[in-house]
């Protein structure tokens, strides 16, 4: 059996695929790679279906040593100058590792999650068809700990054709994420106040969601709870503290804080890289439609 | 009147309901149509969130929603016989929050339990948590529960609990701020079963006191 061995973990490792979509009807958030494109760009590159496992790794430091075969492995995500047997080698590139040879990410300089892809995937037992592990639930195998083995899948047919893919550098300064407002902006007295704000991350942002710290948005109708609503990573719930909280991918499927803004899907994945103390810029991408106005197209 | 579709960023749209069978009607008849572009659809208190497979097909789901809301299917009809027999859930009723609620609803610990175990409720969604139900339609005097001032950090596995129009299970131990009125044995999520969830979105339950 191909695996590898933990040596060390670093911050949180977890196994990550595309998550569990479609059974928010029973409770379960969809979970899932916090970097979906730093993820698929991993399987692709090692040509992986893009659901196969990955190691997520938060703030680098993750060693293994592989046992038992050659392995082909990708790091992508957070630049963590990623080495075998210390001589480091490329990002977001295919490299050959053979057995008994160690390979250890550093710690990023540039965003939070690296994912280390490797040909075949990660395979532990899926949990409601999913290797991801929901960290408020609890759902899915175990956070990864020093001496775990972990299983290396089959390898399937198509072999690695792209050495190298181009990524553009993740920012490491101030932020701007687009935002399309509502549905629950009028909650706000002033629901602009979120755009005009410089924001910074919390250091209590987790992958249930990026708290951001600044000048708390005040509530037009505080005693009043809004009647729980389903929630997606992306939503910026205000709670009655007035701190926003971008949710990510282990959100509660309903929640009862009011959603100012829905940062735009194309840019959630930009989310899973901010940092403790990154300023954070929002957007409006559409035109709020003033409180009284029918809210209906 | 149509129920209103709100943009939910820009891979989801949001439906207005009036009420819970209005939701449940509704979650139904999307499902039901079968929309392309559907990806899911969570139905919440007053609301049905529906999820598409990306973005670009926000504006067509918005027209081919609104055509389905504006057709007849959607609207809750009387209540049809259940197909499923209630679910029946033993309960002992010795919660910690049970004297307060009672005294505060004006009514014994005997007239409470008796109002929680006397009528069927109905799960109108689930969240929070996975196999969390947010159950409905229980005896009036119960409909207008408030929360604790206080959430507990800690609500055991099993406790029985009120809140608003609601009342539920909690699944697993979590931090809580319904009223706990009582606990029990019922083990209201399994990941091994093949019916993970003891409860799902329109079954129906009855409590009854364990003697």
């Amino acid at each position: 059996m191909i695996a590898l061995e933990v040596l060390r973990t670093g911050g949180p490792a977890l196994l990550e695929d595309l998550g569990r979509p479609g059974l928010a009807h029973l409770g379960v958030t969809r979970s899932g790679a916090a970097d979906r494109s730093a993820h698929t760009l991993a399987n692709r590159l090692l040509a992986n279906p893009d659901d196969l496992a990955t190691v997520e790794i938060t703030l680098g430091g993750f060693t293994a040593r592989v046992r038992g075969g050659a392995v082909d492995i990708a790091v992508t995500g957070a630049e963590s100058a990623a080495a075998v047997d210390g001589v480091p080698f490329g990002a977001n590139a295919v490299q050959r590792v053979r057995a008994g040879q160690v390979i250890a990410l550093g710690t990023p300089v540039r965003g939070l999650r690296s994912y280390l892809g490797v040909r075949g995937g990660f395979a532990a037992d899926p949990v409601l068809g999913s290797r991801s592990f929901d960290t408020l639930s609890g759902l899915g195998p175990r956070p990864l700990r020093t001496g775990d083995v972990v299983p290396v899948g089959d390898p399937g047919p198509g072999f690695p054709q792209t050495d190298q893919a181009p990524v553009g550098p993740i920012p490491a300064g101030a932020v701007e994420l687009r935002v399309i407002p509502g549905p629950r902006d009028e909650w706000m007295v002033d629901a602009d106040a979120l755009v005009r704000t410089r924001w910074a991350v919390s250091d209590r942002s987790d992958r249930v969601g990026v708290r951001l710290t600044g000048e708390p948005l005040a509530r037009r109708w505080p005693a009043r709870e809004l009647p729980s609503e389903g929630a997606l990573r992306g939503a910026i719930q205000v709670p009655p503290g007035g701190q926003p909280v971008i949710l990510g991918p282990d959100h509660p499927v309903t929640g009862g804080y009011p959603v100012v803004g829905v940062v735009v899907d194309a840019d959630t994945d930009l989310l899973a890289q901010l940092r403790p103390g990154q300023q954070v810029r929002l957007r409006w991408i559409r035109p709020r439609i003033a409180a009284g106005t029918p809210a209906g197209w | 009147m149509t129920p209103s579709i709100r943009d939910y960023g820009d891979r989801a749209l949001l439906v207005e309901c009036g009420s819970t069978d209005e939701v449940l009607a509704l979650a139904g008849a999307v499902r039901e149509a079968g929309l392309p572009d559907v990806a899911e659809v969570v139905p919440g208190a007053r609301t049905v969130l529906v999820t598409l497979t990306g973005a670009e097909r926000q504006a067509p789901a918005r027209v081919l929603l609104a055509g389905l809301l504006a057709g007849p299917d959607v609207r809750p009809g009387p209540a049809a016989e259940p197909a499923v027999a209630a679910v029946t859930i033993d309960v002992v009723y010795d919660g910690p929050d049970l004297p307060d609620l009672a005294a505060r609803l004006q009514m014994s610990v005997g007239e409470l339990v008796a109002a929680h175990t006397g009528t069927a409720w109905r799960v109108g969604f689930c969240g929070f948590s996975p196999g969390f139900a947010y159950l409905v339609g229980g005896d009036v005097r119960l409909s207008a529960v408030p929360r604790r001032a206080e959430p507990r950090p800690r609500v055991p596995t099993g406790s029985v609990a009120l809140a608003g129009e609601f009342s539920g299970v909690y699944p697993r131990e979590s931090p809580g701020g319904w009223q706990l009125i009582g606990r029990t044995d019922r083990v209201m999520w399994d990941v091994r079963r093949s019916q993970p969830a003891l409860l799902a979105p329109g079954d129906r339950v009855r409590f009854r006191a364990a003697t």
